[in-house]
């Protein structure tokens, strides 16, 4: 009994020393609430492939294109519900919209925005562009991205598919397809966490 | 899946001032190699023009002749959406006694935010960068550095061969007068591969034992080894005295000819940083062979070149909003 003891309170040393900086630097533990989990995710990936075959006439053509990151794995989950619901491949792009940011000459903070290649590998003309993004709250990266859209072609039209849709909006968009209405205060954090970007999913508020 | 921001080694780019590769660190290098990917579809669109450099202004500030970079330079700017304006030495006032600083003063009145130097000096790009707010790029400082062609030649390679890392690469010719030379093996040996000098010891410069290279006097002792030749351009323009007894002599002994060619690797990698003398250098078989990477070098020129605009104004932007 006295050794269990002893080894418990050597892991939890272990435990606490093992931790880089002392508490008191790491400040107030931010406070995370889970918004969705994986089950929930996936459902509602489902119900939005649902409504876009719904919505789309039968004769034209349909596309998604995420915007990196979390867009990406998104736009490329959903290509391929909607494929198996179609019952054709529906192609998937990718869209860097680096470029196209509103805040390139007046940079805040320390991320520095990296570029990365837009990789869409089929024409976009007169198809519809079902454009996917994980959180959709001040506006300003779909207005990025329909520019850079613009710049690759002429869609048919351009829906906006998000996974999360948060209030704050600065720009006037909406999303054609919103899976989930999150309820968050100005200034917090949303964030869409996927196991191929970051080894768990769920959706979390601080 | 791979998600691609992971690739990116450090947080963010610093500098407003692209001087040389020696100062560069392999992550560093690597980062613009990574932004430049970016780049490389957008000259693959029908419409070529993105906005990121709108409103800016970039000269071309030229003291020594050139086709390839001032015209690679100014594709990348316009591309970028910056206006350019072209300052070469013949129709300007340097003819009329002006000094580099008072030139690049009088331009900066007219509000330029980057600006692109090519000059017979070595060191003019890092005494420009001391004395102007603009940024400043080096496109070729007398024998000292060419770095945007080091950075083209390490993104070809690299695209090419995935890594450089282990990779047997030689440098051919007038490595003396060579400030490609230089570039690129600052770049080649940073990111892990073995560079080595070959050319006749009139053109290898003095005190090369300094340098992270090998040297060889001869050819044919290393074309069989290496994964990547780099051909340069005898620049008579430069020479002085008689380096080799003759041409065809030099030909005999450094050219790449269609005979060296069948003892090399089958997948050697012909590099040329242009322009080339047919026949001299390099046979005109080979130079258009389907070893010859010659071309994509341009082509991978105008993304690098983008990256390197793009990655010095954010810097810039960057420094300006924390003061």
């Amino acid at each position: 009994m006295k050794n269990r003891i002893r080894a418990c309170l050597a892991i939890r040393k272990l435990v606490y020393f093992s931790q880089t900086e002392p508490r008191s630097v790491r400040g107030p533990i931010a406070i995370m609430k889970v918004l969705l989990n994986a089950k929930q995710i996936g459902g509602i990936l489902n119900k939005l492939a649902t409504r876009i075959v719904a919505d789309t006439p039968d004769n034209v053509e349909i596309a998604v294109i995420g915007i990196r990151s979390r867009g990406e794995i998104l736009a490329q989950r959903l290509a391929g519900t909607l494929s198996k619901k179609i019952g054709g491949e529906v192609p998937c792009g990718t869209l860097d919209i680096t470029l196209y940011r509103d805040d390139l000459n007046s940079p805040k903070g320390n991320a520095q925005p990296k570029v990365r290649p837009t990789e869409i590998g089929f024409d976009i003309d007169d198809k519809i562009i079902i454009l996917v993004d994980d959180v959709l709250h001040t506006g300003r990266s779909a207005r990025a991205a329909m520019d850079a859209l613009i710049d690759l072609g002429r869609p048919k039209a351009v829906r906006l598919a998000v996974l999360v849709d948060r209030a704050g909006r600065e720009f006037p968009i909406q999303a054609d397809y919103a899976g989930y209405k999150a309820d968050a205060k100005p200034g917090k954090l949303v964030q869409v966490l996927l196991k191929e970007s970051d080894d768990k999913e769920q959706v979390i508020v601080e | 899946m791979k998600i691609e921001n992971k690739k990116f080694k450090i947080e963010k780019w610093e500098r407003k001032h692209l001087l040389g590769l020696r100062e560069l660190s392999a992550e560093e290098i690597t980062y613009i190699l990574d932004t430049a990917q970016g780049f490389e579809e957008i000259s693959t669109r029908v419409v070529k023009k993105i906005p990121p450099l709108r409103g800016k202004l970039v000269v071309n500030l030229f003291f020594e002749d050139s086709t390839r970079t001032r015209n690679s330079f100014a594709l990348a700017a316009s591309r970028l959406s910056a206006d350019v304006v072209e300052f070469t030495k013949k129709d300007s006032s340097v003819s009329k006694g002006e000094t580099l600083l008072d030139t690049a003063r009088n331009l900066e009145a007219m509000g330029i935010d980057i600006v692109v130097i090519r000059h017979n000096a070595g060191g003019a790009p890092t005494l420009l960068s001391k004395y102007i707010n603009a940024c400043v790029v080096n496109a070729g400082d007398g024998f000292c550095e060419h770095p945007t062609q080091g950075l083209l030649d390490v993104y070809t390679i690299r695209k090419l061969k995935g890594t450089l890392k282990g990779l047997k690469i030689a440098i051919v010719g007038d490595i003396a007068h060579s400030r490609v030379a230089r570039s690129d093996m600052w770049a080649m040996t940073k990111l892990g591969a073995e560079v080595t000098f070959v050319g006749p010891p009139t053109l290898i410069p003095p005190k090369v034992e300094q340098l992270p290279v090998k040297v060889s006097y001869s050819l044919d002792d290393v074309i069989e080894k290496v994964d990547v030749i780099n051909m340069l351009r005898i620049q008579f323009e430069r020479l002085g005295g008689n380096p080799f007894p003759s041409v065809r002599e030099y030909s005999h002994y450094f050219g790449l000819t269609v005979e060296r060619m069948k003892r090399a690797k089958p997948d050697i990698l012909v590099m040329h940083p242009g322009p080339i003398n047919r026949g001299l250098e390099i046979e005109s078989e080979v130079a258009d062979g389907r070893n010859s990477v010659i071309l994509q070098q341009v082509t991978n020129g105008i993304a690098v070149r983008m990256a390197v605009l793009f990655l010095v104004n954010q810097a810039a932007a960057e420094k300006a909003v924390e003061t």
